[in-house]
This record gives structure tokens, sequence and C-alpha cells, in this order.
């Protein structure tokens, strides 16, 4: 491990906050009175939409799983649509566990799905571009010990700060400050978000701080 | 001394209880009540004082009204008369406001701004504090005096329609009336039109004294759409025509009488801007009170601002009005400008009837009543007023008598007002020393726990108690000293009623005993655990291994859990807090499942290798639970080894999908009952079946959950108590179809309605049937000593009766809560228990999170109103304290109670020594970590503006559960006592 891939996973983790940030500044450009609160569910689809591109973007250009092994075109397509079904399933998978959660079942449905795809975009697409649809890597990654590189280890973290992040985010709900944020599931929505965004900042600095410590089966 | 761990825990928690009990009587001042109980009545009323000759008026004054109506609109908000909507909507209120001839106050409602205590302080004229909601729950029955008991008495004939708790409160006073339930939210129509359906024929009739008029419309608006909504406009304008109609019947009927009639409008609450009530916000306390009558003057211009005045005001003028005594518990003045009208004396004498009644509640409830400035003033104007009586009676000159009188009226007011003033703080004085105290023995208690969990966890499950070694005896008398020279400090020098200081000395004697020990064992237990952690300071190695997922969510949601209770609002929705927190233990169990398949757990470290080495970390960390319960021998093996095993005895799959089952079971649930505040008034499933229109469906699903019951249960019994169970659970059901809840397919729909006591009993049998089995085969398998199936049986048997008596107890709609509850256990036993291994600790934490949760799937709440007291009168014919307790509270805490049996059950199958001793440990210590961190935070939080709506129901809440806690631990020392002799 080399500072080098260090500062990559930095700028990557970067332009993935900062693509965040554009989704909350740019539309107002365009929309009218346009404000996270008030437009929250065409916020959630421009922030999951931007957030995927770079996400894909930095897999394209960065490419940090280092498979060499070269593969045919057919065989790229059949992973692309295994990626999707992926993700249609793990936002159809959180849906489901936000209504167990008591998330009403027939009210407010678009918000409660717009939010599990948030949620996966965040968690399930860099899964996706790092590990691909291989379910089996997924749990080794997460299970203890199981990371083998720095890259993992970012996605360890990004991942349970997100999911750390939407769980608190339901605590306000019962208070009675009556705010517009605490209605179902804005403040979930903000809550991934910023767990999120915590944890693509602190994973390098995680990283290079542990450093001497962090030993991976491949390096 | 040694004690086994259970034995410790469980002695620690009755101690607990102790403390709990003094700080619950400290908190909850003793309400202002007088001592003559209204049964003897019959006194000659207090004649009027005069200075050396007699008095020639001694009977009570006659009354000033003939008829008294009372419209009182539910949720009736001050501005809804006062404000624009009344202008706009009420024209005719506000007409007779301005200029009619009528008085027109701001009632002020003391919280809780609930329907049933506002009536009560309407027509008691008492603040009910929170002990009679305890007292007064086994019968709905209003016992203290009350004006319409008066007026009863005094043979008015009393019409009322309207709301049925008034039914309920005043069960033989009414010689018509005609109930409407405040049942469905939904309807704001039908309500109403029940009661203005008989106001023509009434009004005409005439032959009453007393009519009440209770409409509940516009309360149900406000809980549907708020105080804003244009239903609200059609409502006011609905009651003012109703208004308009009373008065002109009543002015047309005034002039062939030759008293005048008086027609009361106030509202019980008022309504918050969501429309709800039951807090203490201004818009929910202020409510209008406008008193119409052609006795009083016509008000040349408008009056903008009417007078504030306490709503218990009303009782002592509705008795003054009525030519009643005035109720012996009414803390209210009299609204002086009812009377305003009639000649000095007259005036007088209602004032000094008032006055008296007040500084005589004021005599039996304040020790140190004659400080009272109040009782001063009052003293003061009953002599002016003597002599004034007598200047009277002399035919003196009528200026001096002029200016005499008012000088004691204005005594009289004085005085009524200081009095009524200290009357109503008297009940919201907390007694802080018995509360120290309480709170004294609790954290000494708590802070033991905690010093001996490390020892309990990681060691053996027994304990050395050194309470008589000669150091710590000299110190135990040392501080028993101090304290004792401190109580006689503070009850020397104290002015307010302490309940500590009123007790004897033998049993302040006892708990400063009880205080000092705590103290002595607590400093023993520090210097053990000091010498503990020098020993074992090499050994400090790995700390965080021992830490799976499951293990930090338990100990994080315990944490949160009690923090939560600091804010109001996690109080109320407490249930969500429990539902997040087991969905979330579900979610972590399924992470391990699946962990645990599919990588074969090599990853995990070896958790039950190293039992010596968590030791160490446990002492850092009292709450981590790591030790296991199989021995470090067998738990070298590894996971691998049970998922082999689980593999042979279940499909794998069922392995992972029991999570999810166990999820989508707790969402079924949760949609049953709607708690909480927030969304209590939701539709739910269970309105849904308990509506008249579903009985079919009720029934349907309650025998289905009765068929579930007996199919789960059934398995582990022998063959006696499975005939019992079968023979049981149909009675339950006869039970239901007797007093006409569910019904049978063969049966019509109206038939005769019973008790249902032959059936009730009938299940009672079979229940002490089966209880007597379960105990038979526990003392056999302790005196035998034959293997653990005897007693694994009979534990059992046990669990099966307590389930046979929830049956019998939860209304048939939570039927299905007894067996999905039920089917977790089984499942959760089967599919993650036994296969994943879980020590001891982590099954009784999550045993008792589970057992919280269906607390609150059966409809509980932090409310007292949502306790089902109905559980109470199964089986009885007449009302019964003792065993009409029991039942209610085992009624009330099913949840919590079966999942405890069921752990005791559980961990004794599993036959291991020390497992069930440590697991009371855990328990005892699980349950009283909350108790504790509450009273601290209820006493710092004691000027909280909801400390009584939110808090203080929860502090009773939480004090019955520690009781029953103590018990489930007796019960738990009691079965390992067993084990200990056979061992
Ligand atoms: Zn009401
Ligand atoms: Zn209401």
């Amino acid at each position: 491990m080399k500072d080098t891939d260090i500062k990559r996973l930095l700028y990557t983790n970067l332009l993935c906050v900062f693509s965040i940030f554009l989704s909350i500044f740019i539309p107002s450009f365009f929309v009218d009175n346009f404000s996270v609160l008030e437009a929250h569910l065409t916020w959630l689809c421009i922030c999951s939409a931007s957030v995927t591109t770079v996400n894909l973007l930095s897999y394209l250009v960065v490419k940090p799983n280092v498979s060499s092994k070269r593969s045919s075109l057919s065989h790229k397509v059949t992973r692309a649509l295994k990626c999707c079904v992926f993700f249609l399933m793990s936002c159809f998978l959180l849906h489901i566990i936000f209504v167990l959660y008591g998330a009403p079942l027939i009210e407010l449905v678009l918000e409660t799905f717009l939010f599990a795809v948030v949620l996966s975009t965040f968690t399930t697409v860099p899964c996706l571009c790092l590990l691909g649809p291989n379910l089996k890597a997924w749990l080794r990654v997460f299970s203890r010990n199981g990371v083998t590189s720095i890259w993992e280890n970012s996605l360890q973290i990004t991942t349970i700060s997100s999911f750390t992040g939407a769980w608190l985010g339901a605590f306000p709900i019962p208070l009675d400050w009556e705010r517009p944020w605490q209605v179902w599931p804005i403040s979930c929505t903000l809550g991934a978000t910023f767990g999120y965004v915590a944890g693509l900042v602190i994973s390098p600095l995680w990283i290079y701080w542990n450093r001497k410590q962090l030993t991976y089966k491949n390096n | 001394m040694r004690l086994g761990s259970g034995a410790f825990a469980a002695s620690c928690v009755a101690i607990e209880v102790i403390g709990v009990a003094i700080f619950i009587r400290g908190f909850f001042p003793a309400p202002v009540r007088s001592s003559a109980r209204p049964e003897h009545d019959a006194e000659t009323p207090a004649p009027e004082p005069v200075a050396g000759v007699r008095s020639n008026w001694t009977k009570l004054p006659p009354p000033l009204f003939s008829k008294v109506v009372i419209v009182l609109i539910d949720a009736l908000r001050d501005d809804f008369v006062f404000g624009s909507k009344g202008v706009k909507y009420m024209p005719y209120t506000t007409y007779l406001v301005e200029k009619g001839a009528s008085h027109s106050f701001v009632a002020e409602a003391k919280p809780p701004t609930v329907t049933m205590p506002r009536i009560k302080a309407l027509m008691t004229g008492s603040l009910p504090g929170f002990v009679d909601v305890i007292r007064n729950l086994n019968s709905p029955v209003l016992l203290e005096d009350n004006v319409l008991r008066q007026a009863k008495a005094a043979g008015k004939r009393i019409i009322f329609y309207g709301d049925e708790t008034w039914v309920k409160l005043f069960p033989k006073h009414f010689v018509e009336y005609d109930g409407t339930t405040s049942f469905f939210v939904s309807d704001y129509i039908e309500v109403d039109k029940n009661v203005t359906r008989h106001l023509d024929k009434v009004l005409k009739r005439g032959d009453w004294d007393v009519l009440i008029l209770h409409y509940l419309g516009l309360d149900h608006i406000g809980h549907i759409s708020g105080p804003n909504s244009p239903l609200i406009g059609h409502k006011l304008s609905e009651m003012d025509s109703v208004l308009m109609k009373i008065h002109t019947s009543l002015l047309s009927k005034d002039r062939e009488t030759l008293l005048p009639s008086l027609l009361v409008l106030c509202g019980d609450h008022g309504m918050s801007e969501t429309g709800s009530h039951g807090a203490s916000s201004t818009e929910e306390v202020s409510t209008p009170l406008l008193l119409i009558s052609s006795a009083f003057e016509r008000k040349p211009g408008d009056i903008r601002h009417p007078k504030h005045v306490q709503q218990t005001d009303l009782a002592a003028t509705l008795a003054i009005g009525l030519g009643l005594p005035i109720p012996k518990d009414s803390v209210g003045s009299l609204l002086f400008p009812v009377i305003e009208g009639k000649p000095m004396r007259e005036q007088l004498r209602f004032l000094h009837l008032n006055t008296l009644q007040l500084s005589k509640l004021l005599q039996e409830n304040v020790p140190s009543y004659e400080k009272d400035p109040g009782f001063e003033q009052f003293k003061m104007a009953e002599k002016l007023h003597g002599n004034w009586v007598k200047l009277h009676l002399e035919e003196n000159h009528s200026d001096i008598l002029l200016g005499l009188g008012t000088k004691v009226l204005r005594h009289y007011l004085g005085a009524l007002k200081t009095l009524s003033l200290s009357l109503s703080t008297q009940v919201a004085q907390y007694d802080m020393y018995s509360m120290a105290v309480g709170t004294l023995i609790v954290l000494e208690v708590l802070a033991l726990f905690l010093l001996s969990t490390p020892h309990v966890l990681c060691r053996k499950a027994e304990l050395d108690v050194p309470l008589l070694s000669p150091v710590f005896s000299l110190l135990f008398y040392l501080v028993f000293l101090v304290l004792s020279a401190i109580h006689v400090l503070v009850c020397t020098s104290s002015e307010s009623s302490c309940y500590l200081c009123s007790l004897s000395w033998l049993a302040v004697g006892a708990v400063m005993l009880l205080v000092s020990a705590l103290f002595c064992a607590i400093l023993s237990a520090l210097i053990r655990m000091v010498i503990d952690s020098t020993l074992l300071k090499k050994n400090a190695a790995d700390a965080s291994s021992g830490w799976s997922e499951v293990n930090l969510l338990l100990l994080l949601g315990t944490v949160g859990h009690v923090l939560s209770l600091g804010a109001s609002s996690f109080v109320e929705e407490e249930h969500q807090t429990w539902y997040f927190l087991i969905n979330t233990l579900c979610l972590a169990l399924s992470q391990e499942t699946c962990r645990s398949y599919f990588l074969g757990d090599e990853c995990e470290p070896q958790r039950h290798s190293h039992v010596e080495q968590q030791c160490v970390n446990l002492l850092a960390c009292p709450l981590q639970d790591s030790t296991s319960y199989n021995t470090p021998e067998s738990g070298t093996a590894g996971k691998r080894v049970s998922l082999l095993e689980a593999q042979g005895s279940c499909k794998w799959w069922t392995v992972l999908a029991s999570p999810w089952l166990v999820l989508l079971c707790c969402r079924l649930l949760r949609s049953l009952n709607q708690t909480g505040v927030q969304g209590a008034h939701r539709p739910d499933f269970s309105h849904w079946l308990t509506s008249s229109d579903h009985k079919v469906q009720l029934s349907g699903l309650a025998a289905l959950s009765l068929v579930v019951i007996f199919m789960l249960v059934q398995r582990r019994c022998s063959l006696v108590s499975k005939v019992a169970l079968a023979l049981g659970l149909l009675g339950v059901f006869c039970y239901r179809a007797a007093i006409g809840i569910v019904q049978f397919p063969w049966q019509s729909d109206n038939k005769g309605i019973s008790k249902g006591i032959i059936e009730a009993r009938f299940v009672y049998v079979f229940v002490l049937g089966i209880l007597f089995t379960g105990t038979k085969d526990l003392l056999k398998a302790q005196v035998i000593a034959t293997d653990f199936k005897t007693k694994t049986v009979g534990l059992w048997e046990m669990h099966s009766g307590l389930v046979l008596l929830a049956a019998l107890l939860l209304r048939p709609h939570n039927l299905p809560v007894l067996a999905f509850s039920l089917l977790i256990q089984t499942v959760m036993t089967k599919f993650i228990w036994k296969p994943l291994r879980h020590d001891a600790a982590e099954i009784t934490v999550m045993h008792y999170w589970f057992g919280q949760a269906f607390f609150y799937f059966q409809g509980n709440s932090n409310n007292i109103a949502t306790i089902d007291i109905s559980a109470g009168f199964v089986g009885l014919d007449t009302y019964m304290e003792v065993p009409a307790t029991f039942l209610t509270v085992f009624g009330t805490y099913v949840g919590p109670v079966l999942w405890a049996s069921h752990l005791v059950y559980f961990l004794s199958s599993e036959g291991n020594n020390s497992a069930l001793s440590r697991s009371c440990f855990c328990y005892a210590l699980i349950c009283s970590v909350p108790v504790a961190t509450y009273i601290v935070l209820v006493t710092s939080l004691r000027y909280h503006l909801f400390i009584w709506s939110v808090f203080s129901p929860k502090l009773l809440y939480e004090g019955m559960h520690l009781l029953i806690t103590a018990a489930i631990c007796a019960v738990f020392t009691a079965t390992n006592q067993t084990r200990h002799r056979r061992a």
C-alpha cells in the first residue's frame, strides 16, 4: 500500500462529496424556489443520479479492482445487466425493510421508494462498481477482517456510515418539535446523506492514520 | 455470607422496590381531601357568624335559580366564543356576551386536559391528583362529594344527554339519560344529533331541575381536521342555534315561575393548534364559561376581555346557585358576579359558607394551617362579619352598614382567593426529603449491581457479601448515626408535611439501617474490585475481540433507551423505540445467520475460547455479556460445528428466514394496535375488529389464534395438561361468546348477554390445575433428582398455565398478540438461539427487549388511560380488590411476564448450572437501570411542563414494572435453588 493509492482514494471520494454538493446547488439555477426540503423528491432523484454517475466514472477511470482477466463483450453486457438487477433488488429489499420498520404501507410509497433508491445509491452502487455482482465477496468485505484493499476498506466505512446515518435519522421523527424536516422520510434521507459524506471524508483519513497497522492479504 | 447471584439480584430488586415506593410516595403528594366521607352527611350547615346575639338564620340560604341548564361543548376553546370565530359563527352567543344578561369568564382547566378528569373538576371542584387516578382505576364511579350527588340528595331531578362518561361517573344520579359513545372519533354529526333530538321534548316538559347536555362533535372535528377546519364553523353555528333554542325556552318559562333559571355554557378543555388535547398549552387549558340568567343585569356595552377564573370555581357557584352545600373537596371559589345583585346579608352569607368550607379543607390537609395568610384573613373577615350581623340585627344606620359590609366583602374575597390558591398549590408540592431517601436507596442498589457485574459474569455465579466484617460494622454504625441526625434535623426544621417524618420511628430506623448497610456493601464491593483489577491487570489483552455486532447493539440499545426517557416525546412514543430496537436486533441476527452460514464463520474470532481473558474486559465494561453457557471446552469447536448441527436438525433456509419471519410478525402486530400519543387516533386493525359490524371476523380471528396457541403450547406438555389446556382454551372462547364479544357460527346475533361468570371460572380451574401440575413436577424433580426432563416439563407447564390465563384476560382482538408471541418464541429458540449459541446474558437481554415490545403490541402505552381494567372483572361478579388488582396487573404486563417465564424455561432446558443464575442477575440489572435513571431524570424535570401529563404516569408504570421484576427474580431464584441442591 502506497501513499499514492490513498491520495487517489481521497480524490475520488472528494469528487463524490462534490457531486452531492452540486446536486444541492445546481438545480436552483434551473428551477425556481428549489430547496432540498420543499422539492425533496426531485432532489432525491438528482442526488441519486449524480452520485451514480460519479461512481461509474471513477470506476471507469481509476479502475481500482485489478481484474486483469480479459472478458468478452457479452460477458460485460451480462455483468452490467446483472448489476442493474442487483441494484433494483437492493432498492426493493430496502423498501421492504423500511416498511418492516414501520413506514406506512400504502401512503407515501413514492417517498419511501425514493429513499430506498438513494440509500442503495450510497451503498449498493459503490459495491457493484468495486466488487461486481458477487454476493460472496460482499459478505466477505462486510465481515470482520475480510477486507483486502484500501478501496474495500473505504467501501466498508462509507456503507456502514450511510446505514448508520439513515438509522440515526429516524430518531427525531417522534419528537414534537414540528419541524418540516421531521417528516418521513426527510430526516432519514438527510441522515443517510450526512452519513455517506462523513464516511467519504473519514475513510481516507482513517486509512492514512492507520496505514502502519493495516495489512491486507493481497499487499 | 455467600449468596448465589440470583438470590443476590432478587434481594437487591426487592430493596429497590422499597426505594422506589418511598420515592413515589414523596413525588405524588396526597391529594387535598376532606376527611369526612360523603356518606355521613346531614350535618347542619354552618350558621352565620354573630357577635353576641343569636342569629335568626341558621338554615342554608334558598336557591338562587329554579332550573339550571349546563351546555358542555367538548373541546370548546375560549376564542371559539370570545374571538373572531365566535363573532362570525355564534351571533346569538356573541349578542348575549356583549349585551345580554350574562357573565362571561375564561375558565382555566388544569392538565391533564382530558374529558373525564375535567368533568370531575367541574362537578367536584377538586383537582384530581395522580394518586386518585390510580385509586379510581377500579371503579369509574365518582366517589367524591360533588354537585350532582348533593342535588340528588336534595331531591332535584337531573336529566342528562351526551357523552357516556357522565353515565359511568354518575350511574344512579339521572332520572333520565341517553349516553352517546365517544368511541368513533370520525363521527361528528350523529353524536350531536343524538343529544339535540331530545331537546324540544324536554324543554317543553319542564319537569326537571338540572339539565346537562354534553356535545362531542366539536372535539371529534378537532381530532380529525384541527381547529382551523371549515367544519368548526358549521359546528359552532349549530351550537349557537341550540343555545338560542334553550335560552328562548328558558326565558318564556321564567315569566311563569318566581325564580329565574340559569344557563351555563362551558367547555371541558380547549384544543391545541393541531386539534388534540391532553397537555397544558394555553390553547388547551383556556375554555369559555358563560353564565346566562335573567337575574343578572344587562350590560350596557361590550366587554371584550372576560376575567380569568379556574374551572373548579363552577362547582361552588352551582352549589350556591341551587341552594346546596358546597362539595367538601372543592378548592374553587364562588364566582362573585353571580351573587352581586343580592342583598348584602345574603352575599356575605354565601361568601362565608364558601370560605368556611375552604378553610376546613385547609385545616384537614395542612398541619400549619394557622400560619396561612388566607386563614388569617378568613378569621378576620368572620369577626367583622359577626359585627356586621349584630349591627344589622340592631337595625342600625344603613350608611355604616354598607361601608362595613363592603369592607367585610373585600376581606372575604381576598381570603377566598388566597385559600383557593394555597389549596391548589398544595397538590403540586414535592416531598423532597422522601424523594431524596428513595433515590439514595435506588442508586445504592444500582451501584452495588454495577460493581458486582464483572464478578458475576466471569467467575462463578456466587458472591461474597461481607456484611459482618468488623471494620464495616464500625462504619455502619457511624453512617447510621449520621443519617439519624440528618433525619431529626430535617423533620424538626421543615414546615411542609413530609411522609418519612410522619412514619413511626421504627420504620424510619429500618430505612436508615438499610441505607447504611447498602453503603457498607458498596464500599466492600469497591475494595474487592480494586484488588481484583490489580490481580488481573497482566491479562488485559485484546479488548474488542469479544464484541459481536449483536452484543454492541444490545448494549447501545439499552443505553439509548435509558437516555431517551429524558425527552417527553420519547416517553410518549416509547413503543416506537422498542419496535425500532427489536427490528434492528432482527436485522443484526439476520446478518449473523447469513455470515455464519455462507462464510462458515472463519473470520469470527473464537468467542468462547478465552473466557478468562474476556473477563478482564468485563471489568472495564460492566454491561458486556460474553460469558457463554457452553463451557470453554465445547466452545472451542466454534460455530461451524453448531451450524452443521443445525443443518442436521433443520433446513438451512429456515435459519436464514427466521429473522425475517420475526420481522414480519412484528410488523403485523404493529398495525394491530395504534398506541402512543401521535398515532393513537389513527385507524388500526383492532378498531376495525371491535366495531360491531365485524363480529364474525373477530370470532374467526380469535378462534384461529386460540388454535395456534394450542398447537404451539401443547408440544412440550404432559398429556394431562394437554387436555386441560385444550379445554381451557375452549372455555376462553365460550367466555367471550357469553359476554357477547364473539359468537359461535351456529349462534344467532341477538342472544342474551351474561357476565360469563361460570365460563371464566371454568377456565380459572384449568389455569390452577396446569400450574399445580407444573409445580408438582418441579418439586418431584427436586426431591427425586431424576433427569432434567421432569423439571423442564414442569417449567413449560407453568409457562403454559400463564399463557392460558393471558388468553382469558386479553381481549379477543389481542389474542393474535399472544399467538405471535408464542410463535416468535418457538422460532427464535429453534432457529436462532440454539444454532447460533448465544450466551445467557445475550438471550436475557433479547427476552427483555421482546417483552417490552409486546407490552406495547398489546395496545399499552405510557398513559394511564390505556390500562384495560376490564381484565380485573373477568369471572368476578362483584368488585374484589385483591384479585381484581392482580388480574389487571397481569393483563397489562402479559408481554414482559410471558417472555420472562419463557426465559426461565429456555435456560433451564439448556441445562447449565450457572446460566440461570447469571440470567437472573442480568434481568434484574437491565430492569433496574431504567428505573434508577428515570427517578433521577424525573427529579430534575419536576418543573417540566409535561410532568403530570407525561412523566408521572411513566413513573407509575416503571414502579409497577420493577415490582413485577422483583416477583420474576424471586421465581428465578426459586427454580435455581432446586438446581443447586441437586448438583
Ligand atoms: Zn373532552
Ligand atoms: Zn378529544
